[in-house]
């Protein structure tokens, strides 16, 4: 054998070495942005939670960090969270489950190739024109129905963000339900079952782990949700669990801020930071619990 | 009960409980068939009435001078130029970064990472990052690229927290369209002595084309309509000029001073005419709406269009 090698092969060597690189830092890249996420939150929301003591978080019960009297009451945003996530999940979960069920079980297979996309167009309009639509056309309709409503309610913001998440239940419950195998169906139709019988006693089970993934990431979608609630849904905070009133979410605060004045440093810039962080840790949550289901979903089909 | 000749003959009366039940659950059957229906029609209406209430107020709004003129105080004067011209831009910066960084890290992950504890960690930060509020991107690049890489409110700082907002989409893109191509390519590559890049580089990234485009105008429809981390890196000011023009006429002939641009984009500028108080400016806000609905809509078409033909031409 001769040792030296054509230039040709070793150029490939060489390139192939390059590429190695070129490609790992690629998949770094995005282990970077999380990292530059946690760090930016961690860093910046830093003198916020070692300012204000950790029990004045929980026990105040209004949250206005930039007035001269500051109060640091959380829960104040986190209450607007829940209730607009809440509204939103009223609408998506129940709607989203029997559209998949019925896309997955009872549809022809040529209309659900044409819905199935059409679905997905619910999830790509940008939020901002949502909202939009929340303000300017869905709360005057509630108004006619019932006329105390404020221009600003949790109620409009909580419906339309229930109908953008709908495609994400549907889509994957649906592709959860289809991996049920199809003996398991013929097993109970044997038995002499309807199809309904059969979609919720047999499907339905078995494909819970996909579902539960659905609502984990539709609930950490409503959560994260900004532009909806900062148009429809008002911006001042409250403390309140009725959703017919306006109050303020923990991205609405972020926004409703980002939207003055802000210089590097100030309370406004911590108290937003810190915002995030609280709802960082919240999706993450989610997120992480939604991952782990779809992979058992993944491994069980 | 009875046996004749080793058969089972079973009571007239079971036989019609039977006969009844089927009945029944036929009939409940047909009765989800149509609710089911109903509702799925229902769903989709409202992604019509959206479009006609846009199409309602806005359409009248949209003419020449809507797109040539800056925002003014006046309603009927005022224009969306600087911020379709924002958008535009924004848009070039984060593909111009996603692009390159999300194919490579989809490549990576799908054909060179090795399985182990870094690869999953890897992976589950991927799934998370695909989840984390577009409000915290944002909040990333107030902290990072404004303040602590000095690059100001501007369009660089803007581009790159949307490119790191659809880097997943286009990872996740990536990774499922080259899974997609059957190992016998590779090992028919190997077999003849390619190296791995060259295995990629000739057989699987064009075989994938189809596939990581119809990611990348998801990914970029996404990034068009996004409003909250712009908002957060505080790009919701008052912009009556354009950038500069990054092609000059002497030497050195590209420019690259309008990354460095205060700027305003069309889903931010249809936020600030939606949330004025008074009725004057919402046709305005419809008809951007109008707009970036059209231009979203028509790339998601596209995708579909373009899923569906890499799916009908590649057969193996």
């Amino acid at each position: 054998m001769s040792t030296t090698r054509p230039f040709s092969r070793r150029l490939n060597h060489a390139v192939e070495g390059l590429m190695v690189w070129v490609l790992r830092f690629g998949g770094w890249a995005s282990v970077l942005v999380s990292l530059g996420i946690v760090v930016t939150l961690v860093t910046e929301s830093w003198p916020f939670f070692a300012q204000v003591p950790f029990h004045r978080l929980i026990s105040d019960t209004m949250w206005t960090p930039l007035f001269a009297d500051p109060q640091y009451g959380m829960s104040a945003l986190l209450a607007g969270t829940l209730v607009t996530t809440g509204v939103a999940l009223l609408v998506a979960i129940p709607l989203g489950t029997v559209l998949a069920i019925y896309l997955s079980e009872f549809a022809p297979a040529s209309l659900r190739e044409v819905v199935k996309p059409m679905l997905e167009l619910l999830s790509a309009v940008p939020t901002v024109v949502y909202g939009y639509f929340a303000l300017l056309t869905l709360t005057p309709l509630l108004q006619k129905i019932y006329p105390d409503l404020p221009q600003f309610s949790m109620l409009s913001a909580g419906l339309i963000m229930g109908i953008m998440i709908v495609p994400y239940v549907t889509s994957l419950g649906e592709d959860s339900m289809r991996s049920v195998p199809m003996l398991l169906r013929e097993g109970a139709f044997a038995l002499g079952d309807g199809k309904l019988g059969v979609a919720l006693r047999v499907v339905f089970p078995g494909a819970f782990s996909g579902l539960a993934a659905a609502y984990v990431l539709a609930i950490s979608r409503a959560v994260g949700e900004t532009m909806i609630v900062a148009i429809a849904a008002g911006l001042q905070p409250r403390m309140t669990i009725n959703p017919l009133e306006s109050a303020a979410t923990v991205t609405a605060f972020i926004v409703q801020v980002s939207l003055g004045d802000l210089p590097h440093g100030s309370i406004g810039y911590q108290s937003i930071f810190a915002a995030g962080a609280v709802l960082f840790l919240m999706t993450l949550g989610f997120n992480l619990a939604g991952h782990v289901l779809r992979r058992r979903f993944h491994r069980a089909s | 009960m009875s046996c004749a000749g080793g058969f089972i003959v079973l009571p007239e009366h079971f036989f019609q409980r039977q006969k009844k039940q089927a009945h029944q659950r036929r009939a409940i059957d047909r009765w989800f068939q149509r609710i089911g229906l109903l509702l799925t029609l229902m769903t989709l209406g409202i992604l019509g009435i959206l479009l006609l209430n846009l199409v309602g107020n806005g359409l009248m709004r949209i003419d020449w001078q809507f797109l040539t003129s800056f925002p003014s105080r006046r309603a009927g004067e005022a224009g969306v130029l600087s911020a379709w011209v924002g958008t535009l831009l924004l848009m070039m910066v984060t593909a111009g970064v996603a692009i390159p960084f999300g194919v490579a890290a989809g490549i990576y992950l799908e054909e060179y990472a090795p399985k182990n504890k870094w690869t999953d960690f890897v992976e589950i930060n991927i799934a998370n990052l695909a989840g984390v509020p577009s409000i915290l991107y944002g909040l990333m690049a107030l902290g990072l690229f404004v303040y602590q890489f000095r690059f100001g409110q501007s369009i660089l700082s803007g581009g790159l927290a949307l490119a790191c907002l659809v880097l997943p989409i286009v990872i996740v893109a990536t990774r499922e369209s080259l899974r997609t191509i059957p190992a016998n390519i590779r090992e028919a590559a190997f077999a003849l002595g390619a190296t791995r890049w060259q295995a990629v580089w000739h057989h699987l990234l064009p075989y994938s084309t189809g596939g990581i485009a119809t990611g990348v105008i998801l990914a970029m429809s996404r990034a068009i309509g996004e409003s909250a981390p712009l908002i957060t890196i505080g790009a919701l000011t008052f912009i009556a000029f354009l950038p500069p023009t990054p092609v000059l006429s002497h030497p050195p002939f590209l420019s690259f001073e309008w990354l460095f641009s205060p700027f305003t984009a069309l889903p931010i500028q249809m936020f600030n005419w939606v949330s004025r108080p008074g009725e004057d400016f919402q046709p305005n806000a419809a008809a951007a709406g109008l707009i970036l609905m059209l231009i979203t809509l028509s790339m998601n078409g596209a995708a579909i269009l373009l899923r569906k033909r890499a799916q009908r031409n590649i057969k193996w």
